[in-house]
């Protein structure tokens, strides 16, 4: 299921009954992972969410990191959050610092354009979980679902 | 599925890799082509396409209108170098890094120089895919479908 938006809506995970998460054994029940890729580059929107889209998750978008904050605080609930660092609006290290200190404790990457070590850095330093250039490949993607798959 | 036009797909499409014109990043998006998205590969391009001319429009009136604000072109040409890398545009994107080098100088010379050569890989891009594109098309196999051979 993919959910193409462009503007701030509510959205909440809904338990579903069936399905299997990828690298886990098929239980019961099974929430399917929430995601939300947050890029001002349509293209950048539109491959992430196709990647994503090979694995049983939600898929939520946001244009730039303000709508992503307004989702967040209208009660949408995200596993994993794919954050763009230059955005309009509000950027992806103001939408980070903010989606922290509302509480939010789940999986936030960054994706970059920039390559360099400190400007990484820098992004990392608004609260992410871990910084790659983008876009990112489908091994990398695999690798987080895991690590989300792992933590839960 | 014409074999002899499937091969002649692959050959092109090998060829723009070892031309340095395409990189991985341009197989890793015809491998996410599916029945829902047949034409994944070429909405993208077309996609890049679009959005690129405005760029590389606000870029140049940035380059022209003096005094040059060297952020705000850092800002359009690292927007132009992630779109680029997005479809596997390998020399779009080098030569987008080279402009940034000029750019972080303050180099006004060098960021005019440059942005030509980014034009021009842009442009000559866009002729080749638009080939690759009619080839795939002909082969039967929209740029992906049995071309799963690297």
């Amino acid at each position: 299921m993919v959910f193409e938006k462009g503007a701030s809506s509510l959205k909440s995970v809904k338990a579903i009954e069936t399905g299997k998460v990828a690298g886990t054994n098929n239980l019961a029940t099974e929430r399917k992972f929430s995601v939300l890729v947050v890029d001002d580059d349509a293209i950048i929107r539109k491959i992430h969410s196709k990647l994503l889209s090979k694995f049983p998750v939600e898929i939520q978008v946001a244009v730039n990191g303000k709508e992503a904050v307004d989702l967040y605080r209208s009660g949408a609930f995200f596993d994993l959050v794919l954050m763009d660092m230059e955005m309009p609006i509000m950027n992806g290290f103001e939408a980070t610092k903010e989606l922290r200190a509302l509480g939010l404790k789940s999986l936030i990457v960054g994706v970059t354009a920039r390559s360099s070590d400190s400007e990484k850095k820098a992004f990392m330093e608004a609260g992410l979980n871990d910084c790659h250039a983008k876009p990112l490949t489908s091994e990398m993607v695999k690798s987080l679902l895991q690590e989300l798959n792992k933590n839960n | 599925m014409d074999k002899n036009r499937l091969q002649r797909q692959l050959d092109m499409k090998r060829s723009l890799i070892d031309q340095g014109y395409l990189d991985e990043q341009f197989i890793q998006l015809e491998e996410l082509q599916d029945e829902d998205s047949p034409n994944f590969v070429e909405d993208m391009v077309t996609m890049f396409y679009n959005n690129s001319a405005r760029l590389l429009e606000n870029i140049e009136q940035a380059l022209v209108t003096g005094p040059i604000d060297f952020p705000k072109l850092d800002d359009y040409m690292h927007q132009f170098k992630g779109s680029s890398s997005s479809i596997g545009a390998t020399r779009v994107k080098n030569e987008c890094t080279r402009f940034l080098e000029h750019c972080t100088a303050g180099n006004a010379e060098g960021c005019v120089r440059t942005f030509l050569r980014v034009k021009q890989e842009h442009a000559i891009l866009r002729t080749k895919l638009e080939t690759y594109f009619q080839l795939a098309r002909q082969a039967g196999s929209s740029a992906s479908g049995g071309a799963k051979a690297r």
